[in-house]
């Protein structure tokens, strides 16, 4: 696979999606990924050897070909399958796929797993139950239009007969698979699974210490290790004395490790074994290590915000020009101009990074908590030197996943231990490893220009953003592509002038970066809905009214990143969500004293979202009340599932704009632990309401769009009470003051 | 050195360095995984036990320290999730990676033991020191009401 996918996640997953093409094919270390099957299109499978079993007692098990990292498509996954497969949702087991990317299109990220599979899924459910019904057309000896699926059976009306799958399934299986571009798929008006609240399959599980994360993975004879890594980006070993690790009790090995610069991105270090975690931690404090820190060691956040201010001064590569941007600013009484600024910001999962591995002579297996199983068992295949069949990866549950985890560097290190050691090993990470070895949200930095008509019209908008790009860190240059979504989703937005330019400028760091939730829009959607809020305030206008009128007719926005491919901007729907969480959270109403209202409207991932804040400033520090969100994503599979999402996203939106803020010094994160680095708790959390729109588009994610919203109306919120604009996140007691 | 403590209602030995944290001697030494690590400085509420019916955090407790007390874990708390706690977590669709959820869990119930009707504020301050990522506190609260009515037979 060429290189440029690799630059644009979103992308990726959509072109893979809508093509049947197998999602990975990241080089690692300069090599290309070793199995072709990846980048070719996907053989229609028989549904019975691929997503369905079906025994002969009536079991019905559908098969889970994502990773589940609490977005729930444990649950709203199969809820299609079932859909079409016309089984009883209660009858119903539900298995993790083995890993196998020639079947499975198992990345799971770009809150691109709905949108991606509704199709494919209904097609396959609905060859199962067409072949059922051919079967059961066959045992009877009737015309298979006589027949019909319901309930786990087919039914023959007039002979008043009833065959279960289960008494089918043998005959179903060998029947040729129909074509799955024609097969028929359920008229919507049918449905009953599908648009229902169902509750989660795995909340029992979750509630009683059942369930079996990554971290819980438990082989005879593991070892548990621990790696002592250079605290200094790209930092490597000079020496080190193990005499003092090797007599901990409990400490069996201490080796060393090799970093893996491109595509796994490890760091090497120093390794130690144990018979328990504890053991393997206290060994690793007894270690004696020399670091030599490397070319990043002078780097700080302080360097990093004066090459954005110097990168500021002259003008970036273009993304997107139209008119004269410029000559409108210069020539306009009423502009508007604004900086912005965003600092790194760490996932945090609460189950820290692990994965446990046994490379034996002729098969490896791995216990992997990861969101791209294909690139794990690539990973493994790699250092173990077996073919790829031989790697059987087992996706296991993840306690949180947000895009960290769709990463290789801790199969890399499991692998490299697994296979120095010869025994099972789990590499597990500390809370330290996790928060100063991450991959963090890009720092950015934004300089927001625009001009607006007598009559409030928007005559000139510009935007320029430097920023940390993800897409550097996997070109061999270390550039990144203008065009590509990371900085082109600035460029497609629904506020057009006439006078319109967008560009950027790379700023170099050696800090890891990539795919935060809801990667760039987290910070280029807070820039834009801020901003529209300071033209609204520069026009004289309502913040909502302003935002309608500049949305304009119902038209729609072709994606600017991807023209050809990438679903268009409809701006009735972008004005809907807008109007409906307004009309929830009764906008323009009265609010009791010492409250403000604010209110950002998003479209992203393909969904529609909109926000209206309500917040209190005492003391420096701000309060959110309540947020009332309006969702469209189509077709909602899981209502109740959408909105735990919502909510979801709209924490962590909330650590953005609270918390998020990770801060370099001699090339090294300062922070450590939720000591120095708090995340959002229960006391600070909103009521939420999330309205969930009636829809029968075509079903598109909800794990991110959530989020990009709710920093801005908290900030919107914050101006209108108070007057202060807030341009940089964290919110800061100082920028409220 | 051997250590002797009450685990869920049986007589546990475990012979190991008596430093070890009690959260690993769950986890490593007695595969009871329920019990979970996320900080190892009792600042997220993972790794929440009861010891002698007490809220604790096992990640800082030496287990020399628990020898001879009654030790409880998710897994003790019901054979079946049919702890009412548990059974409102479930039927309020809180757990979403689910990580968090058995410290979560655990310092419900401990509340719940010392305030039967909690408000808002008390569930705030009762479970400010359990972290939870994927932001399901919203549900939490709820799920908290629903087992506090049901254990009062409302």
């Amino acid at each position: 696979m060429a290189t440029a996918p690799l630059l644009d996640r979103r992308e990726f997953l959509r072109k893979g999606a809508a093509a049947g093409i197998l999602l990975i094919g990241f080089r690692l270390d300069g090599r290309e990924a070793s199995d072709p099957a990846q980048a070719q299109e996907k053989p229609e499978v028989n549904p019975f050897n691929a997503w369905v079993r079906i025994t002969p007692d009536d079991r019905v098990t559908l098969i889970l070909g994502k990773s589940e990292m609490g977005q729930s498509v444990m649950t709203s996954l199969p809820m299609i399958l079932a859909e079409e497969l016309c089984v009883d949702w209660k009858q119903v087991g539900i298995e993790q796929a083995p890993t196998n990317p020639k079947i499975y299109d198992h990345g799971t990220g770009g809150s691109g797993s709905i949108a991606g599979s509704w199709l494919p899924l209904r097609r396959a459910g609905a060859a199962a139950r067409e072949m059922l019904i051919s079967a059961a057309a066959a045992r009877w000896n009737v015309n298979r239009d006589t027949c019909a699926a319901k309930d786990g059976g087919v039914l023959h009306g007039a002979r008043k007969d009833f065959l279960s799958y289960g008494k089918l399934v043998s005959d179903a299986a060998k029947l040729p698979v129909p074509d799955l571009n024609t097969v028929p798929l359920k008229n919507a008006h049918d449905f009953t699974i599908v648009g229902r609240d169902l509750p989660r399959v795995d909340a029992k599980e979750k509630s009683t210490g059942a369930a079996k994360f990554g971290i819980d993975s438990r082989v005879p004879g593991m070892l548990y290790a621990v790696i002592a890594r250079c605290p200094v980006f790209g930092g490597k070993v000079k020496s080190f004395d193990a005499t003092k690790a090797k007599s901990v009790p409990g400490v069996r090995d201490v080796m060393a490790i090799e970093a893996v610069a491109k595509g796994a991105f490890t760091a090497g270090g120093i390794a130690v074994l144990a018979d328990n975690s504890w053991a393997a931690m206290q060994g690793r404090n007894a270690l004696d290590v020399v670091w030599d820190e490397g070319p990043h060691a002078s780097e700080s956040s302080e360097t990093l915000h004066k090459q954005f201010l110097e990168n500021a001064a002259t003008p970036g590569k273009v993304v997107r020009n139209e008119g004269d941007a410029d000559a409108a600013l210069a020539g306009s009484a009423r502009k508007v101009e604004a900086t912005y600024e965003f600092p790194f910001a760490p996932h945090a999962t609460m189950e820290p990074m692990n994965c446990t591995v046994h490379i034996g002579p002729d098969k490896a297996e791995a216990w992997v908590p990861t969101q791209a199983p294909q690139w794990a068992q690539d990973v493994i295949a790699g250092v173990s030197g077996l073919p790829h069949e031989s790697v059987i990866v087992h996706t296991t549950l993840m306690g949180g996943g947000f895009g960290r985890r769709y990463q290789a560097d801790f199969v890399m290190e499991a692998a490299q231990v697994a296979k120095a050691s010869g025994k099972p090993v789990m590499v597990l990470w500390t809370r330290e490893d996790d928060m100063q070895h991450d991959f963090y949200r890009p720092a950015s930095y934004h300089k927001m220009q625009a001009a607006v008509g007598m009559d409030g019209a928007l005559a000139a908008w510009k935007h320029f953003q430097t920023s940390t790009a993800i897409a550097a860190m996997w070109s061999d240059k270390g550039e990144a592509n203008a065009a590509g979504g990371e900085f082109g989703t600035a460029a497609f937005i629904p506020y057009l002038a006439p006078n319109y330019r967008v560009e950027y400028t790379l700023a170099r760091s050696g800090v890891p970066r990539a795919w935060w939730r809801s990667v760039e829009h987290s910070s280029s959607g807070f820039v834009v809905e801020c901003f529209v809020d300071e033209i609204a305030a520069l026009a004289g206008a309502d913040p909502l009214e302003y935002r309608l009128r500049l949305i304009g007719d119902d038209r729609v926005i072709p994606d600017f990143t991807n023209p050809k491919q990438g679903r268009p901007l409809t701006t009735a729907r972008l004005k809907g969500v807008l109007k409906l969480a307004a009309e929830k959270a009764a906008w323009g109403s009265p609010l009791v004293q010492g409250r403000g209202r604010g209110i950002a409207g998003y479209f992203s991932f393909e969904t529609y979202t909109a926000c209206v804040a309500e917040v209190s400033v005492v003391g420096g520090s701000v309060k959110v009340h309540r947020l009332v969100y309006a969702a469209d994503c189509g077709r909602p599979i899981n209502p109740d599932g959408v909105r735990a999402q919502v909510e979801s996203a709209a924490i962590y939106g909330l650590s953005a704009a609270l918390h998020d803020r990770i801060t370099i010094r001699n090339g090294r994160v300062e922070q450590a632990n939720f000591n120095d680095y708090d995340l959002p708790r229960i006391g600070e959390t909103p009521l939420t309401e999330v309205h969930v729109v009636p829809s029968t588009e075509e079903p598109t994610g909800i794990g991110e769009p959530g989020l990009p919203v709710v920093a801005a109306a908290v900030c919107n919120a914050i101006y209108a009470l108070t007057r202060k604009r807030v341009r940089r996140l964290p919110i800061r007691a100082e920028d409220l003051a | 050195m051997a250590v002797t403590f009450t685990l869920n209602g049986k007589d546990t030995t475990v012979n190991v360095d008596p430093q070890m944290p009690l959260l690993w001697v769950l986890r490593d030494t007695l595969n009871m995984t329920g019990t979970k690590f996320g900080c190892g400085m009792a600042l997220c509420g993972a790794c929440t036990v009861h010891i002698d019916g007490e809220p604790a955090r096992s990640c800082i407790t030496a287990v020399s320290s628990v020898a001879g007390k009654k030790i409880t874990t998710i897994e003790g708390l019901s054979a079946d999730g049919s702890h009412p706690v548990q059974k409102a977590w479930i039927e309020e669709d809180v757990p979403q990676c689910g990580y968090c959820q058995s410290g979560q869990i655990m310092s419900a119930v401990a509340l719940l033991a010392k305030k039967s009707k909690p408000t808002d504020a008390d569930i705030d301050d009762a479970m400010n020191g359990n972290l939870c990522r994927c932001g399901t506190y919203q549900r939490i609260r709820k799920a908290i009401h629903r087992a506090a009515a049901m254990q009062a037979g409302d």
